[in-house]
């Protein structure tokens, strides 16, 4: 069972009780000293923080590299402001005041700096305001003002994405709602939530395994990400291999519009086929034609069964044939099929603390994460450890550990979802984030590798069970030769070899003007006509994802 | 700080000289026991049943107890290190022990045995008359514990059964070197003023502590080889103990609820509260 959750490390040390997921209870999880807490929140130290005492603690930290590396994003950032976008006044600020109170317009310079910056302190804005409201209502009066005064906003959620697109470009007003935070309904029945967008991912999930269900998705941010930013960018995850896309699980979403229309399609059916499916249009629209408010999720019941195995191979192609068998031999069971290459693994090694290596270390190329969720522990162990004794004979492994308890489990993992932390320490990094045919998995990898030689660090990993590879690129600074080097040609090399450029983490500002190498024309020409009926003044999120729609829509 | 108390002296030549004599077999013969609990995941939420007569474990992630993960890494290493010829693991408890004794099997352990006590709780002392009666039979030069199970932190068997053996004991060992020629053990325990050394003569019981060292993981391989590995089921009847709870369980409660924190605007609020209400200004 519960593995990198760390809802059950921190169930484990008791003094941390997670209860209902409250912004207090949230917060008391996470400002114990305990260091395991610490390092399984990878994104804590990035958090948005709203009204936490910590919040000034790390803005500085933001600010700071904010500077130093501005306007290095991957697409062009000297973007020029859309002179049609009104400027904020004194007026627009009294009347947010009179609909939000006073503590939730927040023009403290401090939080402002923590919420203008990404993850990544990659992509940096302007924003002069943030906005948290507290119900769908308080959401509809801003946008509808915003709307009316052609202010351009921008939503927010954990800000864990990577691709710029949950920070302003200049002054965007900046709407987060992490105060949104409710659980509204669980059906125990069919296992199907209800709750608001701003709800943390982990608290969520806290929330569901007390009652018997889990999320049925998983990632490293859960610390940090709001499921409302979840289904912004239809984040895959861990458990992607198993449960399926968020397309198949959302139920039904509220979503405020840009005019402040609350469009109420919070549906907890299973099933319904009147009309089109228009909830679609938002999973994964990246805050582009509305702000996801609520959310029905369809949760799986949380099974006691959980096996996981870290494991070695000697080339790509035996980690392929695996694959195929663990497909084969654990069907119904297998719930991850994690990959990473030695030099992801030197790279968490050497930059996180208290990481140890499960397998002698530097002496394979490839690792493999195989994990069975099922609800016989004996049997599904016997299973997979039938599998992998066979597969070791066959020679597809080298040399594998199992998990003996959920502390074991957790540490695997750590290593698995401790690459993006790592790889932010190296100094800049570069994400690319790819869909690939399997069997061109991992070549851009080692093409990349070859073609920047010392200059960078090249590492390969991801959901292979889904054929995403995330391809990072690292070097002391962001450096324009470098990138030079690295793009187009990676998009290049990917819509050769017909995959897609962004898998799950988005177009964002980064992959702002590189919708083309994935989608026709003709569909981006669809896509504009949808942006433009829903979002007519093009307030949402602007300069992301398409950046010519100005273009396209005029 | 060197420790060789007069009790423990008169304990060991007790242990000599006394009718329950087992001498240790020297060098690469001898054999190490260890013991090995089956409990509630360390990561897992303790949920106390409804009837408050325990915690729930139906349903609930078991795994082995930290502490003899750690008992039985020392184990193996001193095997490894040549001064023990045949690691043996023992669990006291019901039918699933036998999932534990398969990690301890997978981690090196060469043999296991379940005493198979059915599926109430076994307290303490009847633990350790199990292994004192297994002692017996095992003859081991050396005997392992964790310093304590981590579901009802007792603290106890180690103590006990050394005291039903008569032999030496290193409680809370940091630190253990064997040394195979003199058949002593010398075993470090962190104490409150710094660390305190004993030198116990063999036979003796150890008991782990956190720092001793970190367990290894099951590999492939070792789970390979301990699909051949056998595990001989007894029963305490078999060993002639009867399980007599001499303890009595009258009620398992929650610690008390942490109450939500709250977020203060100002200075001054924190300041008022912190008189008021926690009383600590
Ligand atoms: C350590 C780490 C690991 C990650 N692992 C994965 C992974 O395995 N799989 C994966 O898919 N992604 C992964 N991500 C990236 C992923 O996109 C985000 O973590 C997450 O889905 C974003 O949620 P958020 O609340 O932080 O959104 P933000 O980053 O705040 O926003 C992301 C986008 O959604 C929009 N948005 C946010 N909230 C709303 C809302 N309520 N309504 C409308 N629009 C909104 C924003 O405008 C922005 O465009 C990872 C990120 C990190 C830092």
């Amino acid at each position: 069972m519960g593995r990198r959750r760390a809802s059950q490390l921190l169930a484990g040390y008791r003094q941390f009780l997670v209860g209902r997921p409250t912004p207090s209870s949230h917060e008391q999880s996470i400002s114990g000293s305990y260091w395991k807490l610490n390092t399984w929140r990878p994104c804590c130290m990035f958090r948005v923080s709203v009204g936490t005492p910590q919040a000034s603690n790390y803005l500085n930290l933001g600010k700071t590299y904010a500077i130093k590396q501005r306007s290095f994003g991957s697409a062009a950032t000297d973007i020029r402001r859309n002179p049609a976008f009104s400027k904020l006044n004194a007026d627009d600020i009294s009347y947010f005041r009179t609909i939000l109170g006073e503590r939730n317009v927040v023009e403290d310079e401090d939080r402002l700096s923590a919420a203008n910056v990404d993850w990544m302190r990659k992509y940096q804005g302007s924003s002069k305001l943030l906005l948290l409201p507290k119900s769908s209502q308080e959401v509809s009066k801003i946008l509808h003002h915003c709307n009316s005064r052609k202010l351009a906003v921008v939503p927010q959620g954990g800000n864990t994405g990577l691709v710029g697109g949950s920070v302003p470009v200049h002054d965007e007003v900046i709407i987060n709602l992490a105060l949104m935070d409710k659980i509204v309904s669980l059906d125990k029945i069919n296992g199907i939530l209800v709750c608001e967008g701003g709800c943390i991912l982990e608290n969520l999930s806290s929330f569901l395994e007390n009652e018997g269900f889990i999320m049925p998705l998983d990632l490293g941010a859960k610390g940090s990400c709001q499921i409302g930013g979840n289904i912004s960018t239809n984040a895959g995850g861990l458990r992607f291999v198993r449960y399926g896309s968020l397309h198949g699980t959302i139920l039904g979403l509220e979503v405020v519009l840009a005019n402040g229309t609350i469009l109420d399609m919070l549906g907890t059916l299973r099933k319904d086929n009147t009309g089109y499916d228009l909830k679609h249009l938002f999973i994964g629209s990246e805050g582009s034609l509305g702000i996801v408010t609520k959310v029905s999720i369809l949760t799986p019941p949380k099974l006691m069964s959980m096996n996981l195995a870290f494991l070695a191979c000697k080339d790509f192609t035996s980690c392929q044939k695996l694959l195929l068998e663990a497909k084969r031999a654990l069907g119904g069971v297998l719930s991850a099929f994690e990959f990473m290459d030695r030099h992801s693994m030197d790279l968490v090694l050497s930059h996180l603390d208290g990481v140890r290596s499960p397998l002698p270390s530097s002496l394979y190329n490839f690792y493999i994460l195989v994990e069975t969720t099922g609800s016989d522990e004996t049997y599904d162990k016997t299973k997979l450890e039938a599998f992998l004794l066979r597969s070791m004979e066959e020679g597809l492994i080298l040399d594998g550990v199992v998990a003996q308890d959920i502390n074991q489990s957790s540490s695997f993992w750590r290593i698995r979802e401790g690459i993006s932390e790592a790889s932010v320490k190296v100094g800049a990094v570069y994400k690319y984030d790819l869909s690939l045919p399997v069997d061109q998995f991992y070549g851009i990898v080692e093409e990349m590798r070859n073609r920047l030689g010392e200059a960078a660090k090249v590492v390969g990993y991801g959901h292979l069970g889904d054929g995403n590879l995330h391809l990072n690129i690292m070097t002391t600074r962001y450096d324009s030769d470098i990138l030079a080097q690295i793009e187009p040609y990676v998009y290049e090399w990917t819509s050769k070899h017909k995959g897609s450029i962004s898998a799950e983490h988005g177009l964002g500002l980064m992959k702002a003007n590189k919708i083309h190498y994935s989608k026709s024309p003709e569909t981006v020409q669809l896509m504009a006509d949808i942006k433009k009926l829903l979002d007519p003044n093009l307030i949402l999120n602007p300069y992301k994802k398409i950046l010519d729609l100005f273009a396209i829509c005029n | 700080m060197r420790k060789r108390g007069r009790e423990e002296e008169r304990e060991r030549s007790e242990a000599k000289t006394g009718h329950q004599l087992v001498r240790a077999r020297s060098g690469s013969e001898m054999k190490v026991m260890v013991a090995v609990k089956r409990v509630v995941d360390y990561a897992v939420k303790i949920r106390v049943k409804p009837d408050k007569s325990g915690v729930e474990t139906s349903n609930v992630k078991m795994s082995m107890n930290p502490f003899c993960e750690i008992a039985l890494e020392e184990a193996l290493r001193i095997r490894e290190a040549g001064a023990a010829a045949e690691v043996v693991a023992v669990s006291v408890g019901p039918a699933q022990c036998v999932d534990t004794l398969r990690t301890a099997l997978a981690m090196g352990a060469d043999r296991a045995v379940h005493v198979d006590a059915g599926a109430a709780p076994v307290l303490p002392l009847s633990v350790a008359k199990i292994l004192k009666a297994l002692v017996q039979v095992e003859q081991p030069g050396l005997l392992i514990l964790g310093k304590q199970a981590i579901d009802d932190d007792c603290n106890q068997t180690g103590q006990m059964i050394a005291g039903l053996l008569r032999w030496p004991q290193g409680t809370f060992a940091s630190k253990v070197v064997l040394d195979k020629e003199k058949q002593v053990a010398t075993v470090e325990r962190e104490v409150d003023g710094g660390i305190e050394t004993l030198s116990l003569d063999l036979p003796a019981v150890i008991t782990t502590d956190l720092r001793l060292n970190q367990p290894r993981y099951a590999t492939l391989p070792n789970i390979m080889k301990a699909k051949s590995k056998v595990i001989k089921k007894v029963t305490p009847a078999e060993l002639n103990v009867e399980l007599k709870p001499d303890l009595e369980v009258v009620q398992v409660t929650e610690p008390p609820k942490r109450k939500a924190g709250v977020i203060v605007s100002s200075v001054d609020e924190l300041i008022h509260k912190l008189k008021n209400e926690a009383r600590i200004l």
